[in-house]
């Protein structure tokens, strides 16, 4: 009664497209993945094919599960949250259709492009300008639905979720708009504004803040709504999110320039970033904290509550991430772990550990509300937790000890001083790690397809039953 | 859903029942580092210490053109043909796996090179420095290798190093150079302060006609490094 009442309330018809299409991004993002991880490992999967080669496939993997996968889940979850939290339908469906569409025929054009080798060669900002300039459009009109619908709320303070909602809105506007900054010479072809150190310093100042604003603030807005609402108890500390919430504001910006420890650019910029990073432990912990402990006393709900699970777990490696992460910008750290797998094991443990588990978490949450069924099988959420966490300490402990490795190898000097490996010996060192790499993925890309499976059942079933359809004529009192 | 109202105090009330002071703060909070860390880089002189000493930057005189250059006189804007070779380099994701930026470490001098400067891609428009090396760096590449070692490493890169893994790209031999885009691209690189001057460019799509894209990737990849003339006893960083 209650979720039928929220139905003819809200628009959830735009939350239902956005959730089934999270899920399948993610799974295409980890086909992508997995099949370029197969590629390190076997380089014959290359299959002497531009379209395939590793340089051209790897900017489709991190643009599909960032920008398609990531993109979709939060603009669910979003448009979802705002609206529950703000006891207010949307400000314009219309544009809120708009949003779906245009940031899907970007994710289709990106599709299209970076096969072809259309590409910036910016990290994570790969899209060329008439699509950099798409982003931008539909960005914007999803920024301006979601502050005009706080704007015009029933409630009358703002949700913590909301505050990183928009937090995550504002800088991506800015840094995509920065960053992305090029003087086109063709309808496919730009050159970026800026060069060398400047320009090195401005991509990282983006790449470090997208995983800062978009892959933390926004699925930390996520996070604040769903684990309250999956334990069913409030949030641990007011007083917490709000250090949390400005902290990481403040903080998170300054963080860019330890990816550039030892190079070209100046001393001071690097070592205020990684002093900066090493303070970022803080409020990350605290926000983890603010999360877990939102389930004291409630812990017993983790036997048998899968949704929980997902969301918990992300908390813990999200914990871990944001401790790895001060460490390797220490500059003693960072001069073996630079340039090496254990950076992408880090990215990973946030990417897979956090920022997907809170997504299908929060998912899974959604799925029973907006399609006014049970989910299909709670066996299969319970296979795809495991599947997804197995999958992901596979990745993670291969990415450490060959990122490790390697570091040690090219560092390493024999009883005459002389350098004790060749370079080559050190990528053939790495085989077996790539291969467990490739596994793990692996694993966690059929957890994804189990998610699919299950997302679609229940959306089917809940057409064949009418179960959408009766929530949106059922008789409810005001 | 928990109730902040009666914990916000006098500080944060606003914010958190304004959405437009929200924002407001948001947009505040987050532009300070952006502004501390990267617009002194455009006009400090840290920025690019070694800009100011000889031999690092080419000087070019009034009517020379980008072939009275010599190896050593300096950086320079690439020639068309080597700028069409990193239009590849770009366009095939090379930079995901090749670092092009040696840090000052004693088995990166042995392995690479003298370490990079801030003012070898100053006309590098993006920088191509790279943040993983599957394969080694390549910041010094140039003239390493033979042009018939790089032909044969591009095609089958494991005919001849055995452990590798990287893609065959058999392809750069058999594409040719788009040679009515290149005088376009160094006018935009113009545009964006590569000092190419109007003859580079009058002759760019002549000296890119009828290359294929290995002989403009060979070129790129053979001066990577060698534009700067490294002296004893001169420290390139402060």
């Amino acid at each position: 009664m209650e979720e039928a009442a929220a139905e003819q309330k809200y628009n959830f018809d735009v939350v239902r497209w956005f959730a089934v299409m999270t899920a399948v991004y993610l799974a295409v993002g980890a086909l992508v993945g997995v099949y370029i991880a197969s590629e390190l490992a076997w380089p014959v999967l290359n299959l002497d094919s531009p379209y395939l080669s590793f340089g051209r496939l790897r900017p489709l993997h991190t643009n599909a599960v960032i920008f398609a996968y990531g993109g979709c889940i939060l603009m669910a979850t979003a448009f979802y949250t705002v609206q529950r939290t703000c006891a207010t339908r949307l400000w314009s469906d219309k544009l809120a259709w708009f949003t779906f569409v245009g940031w899907n025929l970007i994710i289709v054009s990106a599709v299209i492009t970076l096969p072809l080798g259309i590409t910036q060669s910016k990290e994570y900002a790969e899209l060329e300008w008439p699509i950099d300039l798409a982003i931008a459009v539909v960005w914007l009109s999803f920024f301006f639905n979601f502050v005009m619908t706080v704007a015009k709320r029933k409630t009358k303070h703002i949700y913590v979720s909301n505050w990183f909602f928009m937090g995550m809105m504002v800088m991506i506007t800015i840094l995509h708009v920065v960053n992305s900054a090029a003087i086109p010479v063709g309808l496919f072809k730009s050159y970026s504004a800026y060069s060398g150190v400047q320009d090195a310093m401005i991509q990282w100042w983006w790449g470090h803040n997208a995983v800062g604003f978009y892959l933390t603030a926004g699925f930390l807005g996520i996070m604040y709504y769903f684990v309250p609402k999956q334990a069913n108890r409030p949030v641990f500390s007011y007083r917490l999110s709000v250090i949390h919430f400005w902290a990481l504001m403040f903080g998170y910006v300054w963080l860019g320039a330890h990816h550039l420890q030892y190079t070209a650019l100046p001393d001071w910029t690097g070592s205020l970033g990684a002093a900066v990073s090493i303070a970022m432990i803080i409020p990350s912990w605290g926000g983890a904290v603010n999360g877990m402990m939102t389930l004291s006393g409630a812990w017993d709900k983790l036997r048998n509550d899968y949704v929980l699970r997902f969301l918990i777990i992300s908390l813990a490696f999200y914990a871990m991430s944001t401790f790895e992460g001060p460490i390797m910008s220490i500059k003693t750290v960072n001069a073996l772990s630079h340039y090496t797998d254990w950076t992408i094991g880090h990215v990973h443990s946030g990417a897979l550990g956090w920022v997907a588990m809170v997504g299908i978490g929060a998912l899974y949450h959604m799925l029973p509300r907006i399609f006014h069924r049970p989910i299909y099988s709670q066996a299969l959420v319970n296979a795809h937790f495991w599947t997804a966490t197995i999958g992901t300490v596979i990745y993670i402990v291969a990415m450490w000890v060959s990122g490790i490795m390697q570091g040690l190898m090219w560092r390493a000097y024999d009883e005459y001083g002389t350098l004790a490996y060749t370079f080559a010996e050190s990528v053939e060192a790495m085989h077996p790690y790539y291969a467990m790499r490739a596994v793990g993925g692996g694993i966690f890309l059929l957890g994804t397809l189990i998610m699919v499976y299950n997302v679609v059942m229940t959306a089917m079933a809940a057409k064949n039953e009418g179960s959408v359809k009766a929530a949106q004529t059922a008789a409810v009192t005001a | 859903m928990y109730d902040s109202s009666k914990e916000a105090g006098p500080i944060h009330k606003p914010a958190e029942t304004n959405v437009g002071i929200m924002v407001v703060f948001i947009f505040f909070v987050v532009s300070i580092a952006g502004l501390v860390e990267i617009v002194p880089l455009f006009y400090l002189d840290s920025a690019m210490p070694a800009k100011q000493i000889p031999g690092v930057v080419w000087q070019r005189q009034p009517g020379q053109t980008l072939n009275d250059w010599k190896a050593g006189d300096g950086v320079r804007p690439l020639k068309p043909l080597e700028l069409a070779g990193r239009d590849i380099y770009q366009k095939e994701g090379c930079y995901l796996c090749h670092s092009q930026m040696i840090r000052p470490f004693r088995d990166e001098k042995e392995r690479y090179g003298h370490y990079s400067l801030a003012s070898e891609s100053m006309y590098d428009h993006p920088m191509q420095w790279g943040s993983k090396r599957t394969g080694p760096d390549i910041a010094r590449l140039g003239g390493k290798y033979s042009d018939e070692w790089h032909i044969q490493h591009l095609i089958a890169p494991r005919s001849v190093v055995p452990e590798s893994v990287m893609p065959n790209y058999p392809w750069l031999a058999e594409n040719k150079v788009d040679h009515t885009t290149i005088a376009s691209h160094m006018k935009g690189l113009r545009t964006v302060g590569v000092p190419y001057t109007d003859e580079d460019i009058a002759g760019a799509s002549k000296a890119v006609e009828g290359k294929t894209e290995m002989d403009a990737m060979v070129a790129y990849l053979q001066v990577l490094g060698t534009m700067v003339k490294f002296q004893d006893g001169v420290e390139y960083r402060e």
